[in-house]
């Protein structure tokens, strides 16, 4: 019963890129794979990447997603590049802070201030 | 939230217990919960009791018949969002950590839902593990390392939690409203 929707939506947005789930739940392993492919091949495309994913559609993650998004900010940071997470609900934020990943990650409440928060390079 | 209406068979009729292996893992299991969770009432209990080959579509599908019987039944909103996360979390760790995906292995689950207190049994035929020595993920020097988290989230959002015969069953028990060391 997997859906058949691409999971991620991308756009750009000056010189971040925008990256939205567009499933609700980040659980599935093979989902979970794919996602993390397509975030390694966006990420290799640019010197010094800057990335905003947004959760604002996501209601449930799992510890796979949270080990995904961890690769993906090492690699981010082996490019020298920046990742801000937003939009994401209270009941995931405190998926973050009980695995302590909010002091981790650079999480914004919204999409605007994070786009605010990527510093020039 | 109230469940059900004024059908005065319908916490009996959801008491029994219903017993079945699935077969091949291909595609969704068959039903087996006992009790329709539509007609529960206040007194109601709804038992899932199966075994599944080691493959993640015969997982969810016992996932999402516990998780239908937790909030037909009336679990607030957070504790089927801890229910939920645990049994995902414990479902891959007997499936792919525990049974390392052989469909030879099969995972055995139990649960017991009624309006107050859901419990889980979950046990994989692997080696088992020791859950001393797996390392605190909150850690500053694990926070970075991509495992660990599974068992921290389950522990986190389910009030009881015991790993025995060698770290092959888990069981987890979850009140409903009780949220503790959620934040």
């Amino acid at each position: 019963m997997s859906e058949q929707s691409p999971p991620l939506s991308v756009s750009q947005e000056k010189d971040i890129r925008l990256v939205e789930f567009t499933n609700s739940k980040i659980l599935d392993e093979a989902n979970i794979t794919e996602i993390g492919a397509q975030l390694n091949a966006l990420i290799d495309q640019s010197d010094s990447p800057k990335v905003l994913l947004d959760f604002q559609s996501v209601d449930h993650l799992s510890s796979a997603a949270l080990g995904m998004l961890i690769n993906v900010n090492n690699r981010i940071k082996q490019r020298n590049g920046q990742l801000r997470l937003a939009g994401i609900k209270p009941q995931i934020f405190e998926v973050f802070v009980i695995t302590k990943l909010n002091k981790l990650f650079r999480i914004l409440p919204d999409r605007s201030e994070a786009l605010k928060s990527f510093t020039a390079q | 939230m109230q469940i059900g209406g004024t059908n005065p068979q319908a916490g009996r009729s959801s008491t029994g217990h219903a017993k079945r292996r699935t077969g091949s893992g291909k595609g969704p299991a068959k039903r087996s919960a006992s009790g329709d969770p539509a007609k529960l009432n206040g007194s109601a209990k709804v038992t899932v009791r199966t075994t599944i080959p080691s493959l993640y579509p015969a997982g969810q599908d016992v996932q999402n018949r516990i998780l239908n019987a937790v909030e037909k039944i009336g679990f607030t909103p957070h504790s089927t969002f801890a229910i939920k996360l645990a049994l995902e979390e414990a479902m891959i760790n007997a499936i792919k950590h525990g049974n390392k995906l052989d469909p030879t292995k099969s995972v055995h689950i139990h649960a017991k839902v009624t309006p107050k207190v859901a419990e889980i049994t979950i046990e994989d035929e692997g080696p088992g593990f020791d859950r001393a020595a797996v390392p605190d993920p909150t850690l500053e020097e694990n926070r970075e390392k991509c495992s660990g988290r599974g068992i921290l989230l389950i522990e986190s959002y389910m009030n009881s939690v015991k790993w025995s015969h060698n770290g092959r069953r888990l069981r987890m028990v979850k009140r409903n409203g009780e949220e503790p060391g959620v934040r």
